[in-house]
């Protein structure tokens, strides 16, 4: 199962503020 | 890098995952790319719960270089919040299941410092310092560690 990346960032900084849980922010330029 | 079940696992068990492509999200790249400095893909950033990048990493790597390279970022994560005893057992996971790659002797050092962080006492300093004498010589990290003594 691939990880479900987000492309809403602003969203999930705000969501790891509440739930306090890191983030790992990929910058990419694979296939997609 | 991805595809390796062990990365899909630590990072949907230790992170919200997000991704900015450098052309299907050309504004947000653009954005968060002033915002973290982030000037080349791969660039991989771990952030604690406040935005605060932790840890990076630029460029591919192989999936055991590039796991370690996770943990070791998730470790410092747990250090910068104060989490001692958890930061050292982060630090020391690394080592011993990864003990060839570039984050193991980085993860000795603070393994050995997160103790240290918790109680003062430098004995673990100290135990660091000869554990690098016994291995990883040469890297800045044992260089780092041989004031301890």
């Amino acid at each position: 199962m691939p990880i479900n990346f987000r492309h809403d960032v602003d969203a999930v900084l705000a969501e790891a503020t509440q739930q306090h849980k890191p983030v790992l922010l990929d910058f990419s330029a694979a296939p997609m | 890098m991805w595809p390796d079940p062990r990365v899909v696992k630590f990072v949907t068990d230790n992170f919200i995952p997000a991704r900015v492509h450098v052309k299907d999200d050309s504004a947000l790249f653009q954005r968060f790319g002033e915002k973290y400095g982030a000037q080349w893909t791969p660039t991989i950033l771990e952030l604690d719960s406040s935005g605060t990048e932790r840890h990076r990493i630029e460029g591919f790597l192989p999936n055991d270089d590039f796991l370690s390279q996770l943990m070791l970022g998730r470790a410092h994560i747990a250090f910068a919040e104060g989490k001692w005893d958890e930061a050292e057992q982060r630090f020391r996971e690394i080592v011993e299941k990864f003990p060839d790659t570039d984050a193991a002797p980085e993860a000795l050092y603070w393994a050995g410092v997160s103790p240290y962080k918790a109680t003062h006492d430098n004995a673990s300093l100290k135990a660091t310092a000869t554990a690098f004498r016994e291995r990883y010589q040469g890297t800045p990290w044992a260089k780092k560690a041989s004031v301890w003594g």
